[in-house]
């Protein structure tokens, strides 16, 4: 174990605990991301892994060491920290700004220019950067140089409090997978705080979602997503998250009712009638013989040319919007409930009929994702679609 | 104008020697207090308000009482002008060292404690560098100051230019007090000039060209 947090709690005079029993376990090449309100406690629990913050009760142990115990000037040497103001040193160059801390350990001025120009590749910026000042950069530089600041003299464990923050999305995304890859190439470890669901999913191997100095759920994203604890860690998640991330229903073809009703062109259009009204639908898809998909009839359209037309191919629509099913359920959900279509039939590559996705089908997995699983299945008769049980089974 | 250099021009230069000298030592005696005194006070967690306060008090007892005062226990002459001046130099210097140490950015401040700087480390490669112009700029003020009363040291036998401004307010000559006081505005507004510049010298460079 890498780092070991147990029982943390801290409390201010006069105040009550900011933070109780807090308990977490990283091993080497965890990204962990701590996520929840603003008070939650995110930045005290990071701030006594470095003791910038002594905790009033627990310990912290890195690779079984109190830290307590430890210089605390030594420990934050080892362990890099980048805020989300940057707090580069305006009064140095980037050069003095990245060897900072290997400087303090005083490495030999050779080792730091070598290492300098090394952590200028890493974020990929010209070395000319190196004479120059902060201000003379741009946010996202400045917090490019923030990160490698933290990783200049070999620091296993990185603490980052809300690093991205005051950034633009595009930079924002350029760094998240900086940071990514820099734990999964280096294997370094991150502490990682932040407000933004959607940076702690993408980057977390782990995430703690704290609420009012408690622990509320410490999981992986996906188990997160699968299995959100409460309703407080749901309302974080968000309902459009929870809708598209649950993991066993991703494809379309895993929710097609897997025998939909079809003719054959060549058929009459009694026949046709005839087997809308034993299936109970109002409307066919036709196939040719190996199956591949031709075109549709509704009832209207055999009733309009009963008297003219005498075959399903002379009066079917050949222009079917059908879906892949192999396509992802939330790139298509949106499509077909706003097109209004009551089902779409689901072809493979070959355009070979496979299924076919109902409305009622997609009303089962939003349900789903808004009431919980739990509820889902209890109501799963009432909505009265055969293919409901499947996105059961699938749980 | 030119009768009067050659009547008191070498007494003159005696005089800017000694008001450049009486100064100049209060001033740097101010310094080396001030400073490291407000650097000190940042460290402190209470009692920074007092000592500012006491100083305060200090500044705005008049320079004539104060004066007064250090006869009794320092005698008359320089020393006891030296004093004098030295206390009133203090406060601009020491506030000055103080807020600019204060005002350093709490992030830069939190950056390089995070990064494992001792306290004494932040102090000399981050708060202070970043305070110099603010402490200078206090020097600055200290100095003018000075340099202003020192021309009342002479009411206490300490010599300077002082001693022409007197005589000539005694003596009812108008060319003494100009031959006095002139020179006491030069050197304010000459040793403002330099400060200035040495102010822009300490100034951190924070950009490359
Ligand atoms: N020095 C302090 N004295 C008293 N209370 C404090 C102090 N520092 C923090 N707190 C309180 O501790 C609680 C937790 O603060 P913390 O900074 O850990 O929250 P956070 O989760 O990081 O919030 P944010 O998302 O806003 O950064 C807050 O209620 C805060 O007001
Ligand atoms: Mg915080």
């Amino acid at each position: 174990m890498l780092l070991k947090m147990e029982h943390l709690s801290k409390v201010y005079p006069g105040k009550k605990e900011v933070l109780s029993d807090f308990n977490l376990d990283v091993n080497k090449g965890e990204f962990i991301c701590l996520i929840g309100t603003s008070g939650s406690g995110k930045t005290t629990v990071m701030r006594m892994i470095n003791r910038m913050l002594n905790q009033t009760e627990g310990s912290i142990l890195i690779n079984d060491e109190d830290i307590s115990k430890m210089d605390p000037v030594k420990l934050r040497r080892k362990i890099g920290y980048v805020i989300q103001n940057v707090g580069l040193m305006p009064h140095m160059t980037i050069r003095e700004n990245i060897t900072l801390v290997p400087k303090l350990l005083k490495w030999s001025e050779d080792k730091r220019n070598e290492r300098a120009k090394e952590m200028l590749k890493l974020v990929e910026m010209p070395e000319e950067m190196l004479d120059r000042y902060p201000s003379e950069l741009s946010g996202g530089q400045q917090q490019r140089i923030g990160v490698v600041r933290a990783l200049a003299a070999d620091q296993d464990i990185i603490l980052m409090d809300e690093p991205f923050g005051a950034l633009d999305p595009i930079t924002r995304d350029s760094l998240q997978t900086l940071v990514k890859d820099l734990q999964v190439r280096l294997n370094k470890t991150f502490i990682f705080v932040t407000h933004d669901m959607d940076e702690a999913l993408r980057l977390a191997t782990r995430i703690v979602i704290m609420s009012h100095g408690k622990q509320v759920q410490t999981d992986s994203p996906d188990n997160i997503l699968r299995h959100p604890a409460n309703e407080f860690v749901k309302e974080l998640i968000g309902k459009d998250r929870l809708i598209q991330a649950r993991p066993s229903i991703t494809t379309v073809g895993q929710i097609m009712l897997k025998d939909p009703v079809a003719i054959t062109p060549g058929k009459s259009l009694i026949q046709a009638i005839q087997l809308m009204h034993d299936r109970r639908v109002d409307s066919l898809l036709v196939t040719d013989d190996a199956g591949i998909l031709k075109g549709r009839i509704d009832v209207e359209s055999v009733d309009y040319s009963f008297n003219t037309a005498t075959s399903v191919g002379d009066i079917m629509d050949t222009d079917v919007f059908t879906v892949d099913s192999d396509s992802l359920i939330r790139d298509t959900v949106g499509r077909i409930l706003k097109r209004g279509f009551k089902n779409i039939p689901v072809v493979d590559d070959n355009h070979k009929l496979v299924g076919i996705v109902t409305r009622a089908a997609l009303v089962d997995i939003v349900y789903d994702a808004l009431y919980g699983e739990a509820h889902a299945e209890q109501n799963h008769p009432s909505t009265g679609t055969s293919d409901s049980k499947k996105v059961g089974d699938d749980e | 104008m030119m009768a009067f250099f050659q009547q008191y021009g070498g007494q003159l230069l005696l005089k800017i020697w000694q008001h450049i000298y009486i100064s100049g030592i209060s001033l740097a005696l101010g310094a080396i207090v001030a400073v490291p005194l407000g650097i000190l006070l940042t460290r402190l967690k209470k009692g920074a308000g007092i000592i500012i306060g006491f100083a305060s008090v200090l500044q705005t007892v008049p320079a004539m009482a104060l004066l007064a005062l250090m006869i009794p226990v320092f005698g008359i002459g320089i020393k006891p002008a030296i004093v004098a001046l030295f206390i009133y130099s203090l406060l601009p210097i020491l506030r000055n060292t103080y807020l600019g140490m204060m005002n350093v950015n709490d992030t830069i401040k939190d950056a390089a404690k995070g990064m494992g700087m001792t306290n004494f480390q932040s102090m000399m490669k981050v708060e202070l560098p970043m305070a110099a112009p603010v402490i200078m700029s206090g020097i600055r003020l200290s100095a003018t100051y000075v340099i202003a009363w020192a021309a009342l040291a002479s009411y206490i036998g300490a010599g300077g230019l002082g001693d022409f401004i007197f005589n000539g307010l005694n003596l009812y000559q108008s060319d003494l007090i100009f031959g006095g006081s002139i020179p006491v505005i030069m050197l304010a507004l000459i040793t403002d000039y330099l400060l200035g510049r040495v102010e822009a010298l300490v100034t951190p460079r924070t950009e490359s060209e």
